[in-house]
């Protein structure tokens, strides 16, 4: 067994055993860590087939800001675990035999009819992934690049939009009342006769 | 060497796994979400294997695109999320049910 199949199997194995415990996990909070180590160790799996920007964006994006945002809601919320997990070893002799059932379908297909494919040669220490990605994203799929851009300015306005609540007793700035103020409503100029000298 | 059915079969048990998740997290919210983020991964590792094996850079365009649906799909579920939980005190998803009619 060479050297890249044993870093193959142990972060396949990491992978699937993080997998395994985000689902059973009592707590959420160590169900988003153990997704933490899942898509670390995917994004060793994804540097192993040479998309070396992608495993990059994988810890950046999901690790650093979807995953953040899990942890801050699961702790932000106070949540009472313990009706959330009724029903949990009930269910779970129906989740195993559909997980059975679902893997023994695509290992039938995936394995009748992808094994045996061509393992393309290795690039060079000169290929650059990067490059290669960008100017396929830059031509041949601008458009949906741009797409992307704007389904990611709906999230922000959704997630925002949704979030914010005025609350009506609290105090606070109104730049609009501000911004409107005129001299004549706050000012009032008082004439009146200078002091006499004695 | 590592074969492309490795990968695929990889892929395939991560996202049996999810599915299984969703079976048997049926009432936390937030472990339905994470399930859901375990299945777009499993996802993507097919298309990243794919595209290295078929020797074609769309495939990692395409896992590009799903990085950014799935991350706003994130957000916007987490923001569903903190409204319920704001209006109703729980996540559970037994209890919204107001819809019933």
């Amino acid at each position: 067994m060479g050297f890249e199949q044993f870093v193959f199997y142990i972060f396949a194995a990491i992978l699937l055993f993080a997998g395994t415990m985000v689902i059973t996990v009592r707590n959420p909070v160590h169900a988003a860590m153990f997704l933490v180590l899942a898509f670390f160790s995917s994004s060793a799996l994804w540097l192993l087939l040479e998309a070396e920007f992608l495993a990059i964006v994988l810890v950046l994006v999901y690790v650093g800001a979807v995953m953040v945002l899990f942890l801050f809601v699961v702790m932000m919320l106070d949540i009472n675990l313990i009706p959330l997990r009724e029903g949990f070893m009930r269910y779970l002799p129906v989740g195993i035999m559909i997980a059975l059932v679902v893997i023994g379908m695509m290992a039938y297909v995936v394995g009748s009819e992808f094994s045996g494919h061509a393992i393309p040669e290795r690039h060079g220490a000169d290929y650059n992934n990067i490059a290669e990605l960008g100017r396929i994203l830059y031509t041949e799929y601008v458009y949906p690049f741009e797409l992307a851009a704007v389904i990611l300015v709906v999230a922000i306005i959704a997630a925002i939009s949704l979030t914010l609540r005025r609350r009506p007793m609290v105090k606070h700035q109104d730049p609009d009342a501000q911004i409107k103020v005129r001299k004549e409503d706050r000012l009032r100029v008082v004439k009146m006769d200078a002091e006499k000298k004695n | 060497m590592i074969e492309l059915s490795s990968y695929l079969i990889v892929s395939a048990i991560l996202f049996a796994l999810s599915m299984a998740g969703i079976f048997i997290n049926r009432k936390n919210m937030i472990i339905l979400l994470m399930s859901i983020e375990l299945m777009l991964l499993a996802v993507n590792i097919n298309f990243v294997a794919f595209s290295y094996y078929l020797s074609d850079t769309a495939g990692q365009v395409f896992v590009f695109f799903i990085l950014t649906v799935a991350a706003a799909e994130a957000a916007i579920g987490l923001a569903i999320l903190v409204v319920l939980f704001r209006n109703r005190r729980t996540i559970n998803v037994q209890d919204m049910d107001s819809l019933k009619g």
